[in-house]
């Protein structure tokens, strides 16, 4: 850990770098102890008859899912994927290969669930589930952020991080889980965030914030808590009340309600869009967390849900809230039923705040003065789970045009990056799926590399000197990494950051 | 005699390994909605997303130009190629079939231009030969074989091919005849017969399974539609 951390060189031409193996093996996040472990219903700590429990729990997870069944069946090894994750990209650890981290299950599925692995093992690379390979596991399946990056390339679709995700559940399931994303989950659980942060602290935050939009701009923007009866429950990721940059898009969307006249609140029993059930792929984890959001809706009685800005939180949300919670059609549970009665069903349920915002500007029911940004040079970084994991607005690639046609209305400079890293090609920020922990900072250093290559670029020729992203993950992680690559760690920021500098409050004649 | 042997037995090993897989691919439910986005609304869309992804390996071709296009030209001759091979199978041949025929001859020669290609990416990139294992060279090795055997029996020593015809009709009409004695024959269709039984145990799932994957056969319509498998509805019973 004392090593000292720097960025990799960037790459003169963008060829694809030779491989290194073992160049990040042995690298190993922290494991989470027993109370962590037990909060969640895993097993305390490594159990003893882990290779039984790994293998009956692997073809659990076959009978229930489709997704892990046919990607592991269906690769051939054609290495289209090989040189498109940001991490091996950073690292050159051929294991870092999206198709090698696949293969790295692959090889034990192959062993135990079919014919030609059990006859012939060596012909087709497989393997006995060994300590070694277990921790192999532990290293390499949290050096993947599950940005699926290599899904959009692999002529199957195969999406590594499905095959992640049931890594990291088979882990937990022995009880070999990471410290960062259980303990997390665990807050949420117990407290309502994964901050950890308490309800009257949450109060205090608002109030300070109150005061200094006040003193900011001389008008009274309220930032509500718990108001039973308002219109819309905003649900955020807890950075947002703060961490900076995060706290200056929360200002944004507070100013947007407040310009609009839509009455609006938080809920402290519920202050966390976050789900990092997501990340260890478990679904009664993920359920459970979202299953609180509907509590606290139903509870507040509001008729929308709306959610701040959080790329993996959108993706839950967007994608899996119905699912889970059933807040769209056919749900048939009581509560259920309930929430579907009490929203507005005029509105899409849930919403994110960029469809929100940017319904507002077109309705020019709000209205925003550019200039008010002249002093920046603005692009945008597609967060990969909105990009690649959810959608906005009607048409299929909303999540693009929507953020991007607000930044244009709220800045008059605007310039994308190449288009080889944006839209459904971007690149993650390095530091998404659960790998946003100090001790994996080597990793999340390098996993920028990609990303920084491209606002280098668009800094050196354009002048860019803000990049505006929807995700508190990827605000976070840039904040950190952009020192390492001679940029301001201020350079990053929120979309509803450039809404908040631009938008017009008060005189709303 | 052997040979009739061979081909009712990889024949049905083929059928009823498909059968298996794909049958055990619609039981698994997919839980969650997690098509790759931008993905169609509709479920129109989904079926032109597949039809591009299949026919034109759209999403290949944005992943790698030099992959694409061998296995464009080595999935395209074979299409082809097997196109031609139905005429030893109907009497009367399809007219359509009768118009293959000239391509057929040449796309032999591009389906070993395509395998070739792969294989050489094997050897030459240092990723690409990372991640390969004996059964991936052994596939292509298998598939070229194939395709040698058989171009060479056009070109090279002739095999009495009415003599196949009257075989292989013989088989679909469960009244075995005689086989041509021919070594290359015999190697062309052992080879066949391999890959018959190989295809349900291996990499080759990719061809079925490419219409199961659920990042590419999803609508993306998760608000409009509720989604739930069968063994995620029974927790909201529990709850």
């Amino acid at each position: 850990m004392a090593t000292e951390i720097t960025a990799p060189p960037y790459r003169v031409i963008p060829i694809i770098p030779a491989i290194k193996p073992g160049a990040m093996e042995g690298l190993k996040p922290f494991v989470a102890n027993d109370k962590i472990q037990e909060a969640l219903g895993f097993p305390g700590e490594l159990v003893e008859d882990w290779k039984d429990r790994a293998i009956a729990k692997m073809g659990e997870l076959l009978k229930k899912y489709r997704s892990l069944k046919v990607y592991l069946d269906a690769c051939v090894h054609c290495g289209a994927c090989s040189d498109k994750c940001h991490y091996f990209i950073g690292t050159q650890d051929p294991k870092n290969m999206p198709v090698a981290r696949q293969d790295l299950m692959r090889s034990v599925y192959r062993r135990y669930f079919t014919l030609p692995g059990k006859l012939f093992p060596k012909l087709v690379g497989a393997r006995e589930l060994t300590k070694e390979v277990l921790d192999e596991w532990y290293s390499y399946y949290h050096q993947c952020s599950e940005c699926r990056r290599c899904s959009v390339f692999c002529p199957y679709g195969i999406d590594t991080a499905e095959i992640t995700m049931a890594a990291r559940e088979i882990l937990d399931s022995v009880g070999y889980g990471q410290k960062y994303s259980n303990e997390i989950i665990g807050k949420v659980n117990t407290i309502g965030n994964n901050l950890g942060l308490p309800g009257p602290a949450l109060e205090d935050t608002l109030e300070g914030l109150e005061e200094d939009v006040k003193e900011d701009t001389g008008i009274d923007v309220r930032f509500p808590l718990d108001v039973k009866g308002a219109e819309v429950l905003l649900i955020t990721p807890s950075a947002d009340f703060f961490a900076e940059p995060h706290i200056d898009s929360l200002i944004g969307y507070a100013k947007v309600f407040h310009a609009a006249g839509i009455s609006w609140t938080l809920s402290s029993m519920s202050s966390e869009a976050g789900n990092f059930g997501l990340f260890i792929g478990n679904y009664e984890q993920m359920r459970k967390i979202a299953l609180r959001i509907r509590q606290a809706a139903l509870e507040l009685g509001v008729k929308r849900i709306v959610v701040g800005e959080c790329g993996h939180a959108w993706r839950v949300a967007y994608s899996f809230w119905n699912t889970l919670t059933g807040i769209g059609d056919g749900a048939e549970d009581r509560f259920a039923l309930q929430l579907q009665k009490q929203l507005d069903q005029r509105y899409r349920q849930p919403t994110h705040i960029c469809e929100l915002t940017w319904d507002l500007i077109e309705k020019q029911a709000i209205k925003l003065d550019p200039e008010a940004n002249d002093n920046l040079v603005v692009t945008f970084h597609d967060s990969c789970n909105v990009a690649r994991g959810s959608r906005m607005g009607e048409m299929a690639g909303g999540q693009f045009e929507i953020p991007r046609s607000i930044i244009r209305a709220a800045a008059n400079h605007f310039v994308d990056m190449s288009d080889a890293t944006t839209r459904e090609k971007t690149f993650c920020c390095g530091g998404g799926g659960g790998l946003l922990t100090d001790d994996l900072m080597d990793l999340r250093v390098k996993g920028a590399l990609p990303r920084m290559e491209a606002l280098k670029e668009v800094a050196d020729r354009d002048g860019v000197n803000f990049m505006a992203t929807i995700c508190a993950i990827c605000k976070t992680q840039f904040s950190k990494v952009l020192p390492y690559y001679g940029f301001n760690m201020r350079m990053v920021g929120g979309v509803h950051q450039l809404v908040s500098n631009a938008i017009r409050l008060g005189d709303k004649e | 005699m052997i040979f009739a042997a061979l081909f009712y037995a990889a024949f049905l090993i083929l059928a009823g390994g498909l059968a298996y897989r794909i049958s055990d691919y619609l039981r698994t439910p997919a839980p969650l909605k997690i098509p790759t986005t931008p993905a169609p609304t509709t479920g129109g869309g989904v079926v032109l997303r597949m039809t591009r992804e299949v026919l034109l390996f759209e999403s290949l071709f944005k992943g790698s130009l030099w992959t694409w296009g061998f296995a464009i030209l080595f999935h395209g001759g074979l299409a082809l190629v097997l196109m031609r091979h139905l005429r030893y199978f109907t009497q009367p041949v399809w007219s359509w079939v009768d118009l293959v025929q000239p391509f057929g001859i040449y796309a032999g020669f591009v389906m070993a231009i395509g395998l070739a290609g792969l294989w050489g990416r094997r050897f030459l990139v240092d990723r690409i030969r990372y991640i390969s294992t004996p059964s991936d060279h052994l596939m292509l090795a298998l598939l070229l074989m194939i395709a040698i055997s058989g171009l060479s029996m056009k070109f090279l020593d002739h095999t009495d091919i009415v003599g196949v015809k009257a075989f292989f009709l013989g088989l679909e009409h469960f009244d075995p005849q005689p086989l041509p004695a021919s070594p290359l024959l015999y190697l062309h269709l052992s080879l066949v017969a391999s890959l018959m039984i190989i295809f349900p145990f291996s990499k080759l799932l990719h061809a079925p399974g490419v219409f199961f994957s659920p990042s590419r056969n999803q609508p993306d319509n998760p608000r409009e539609h509720r989604h739930l498998s069968p063994w995620a509805a029974k927790l909201e019973s529990e709850s």
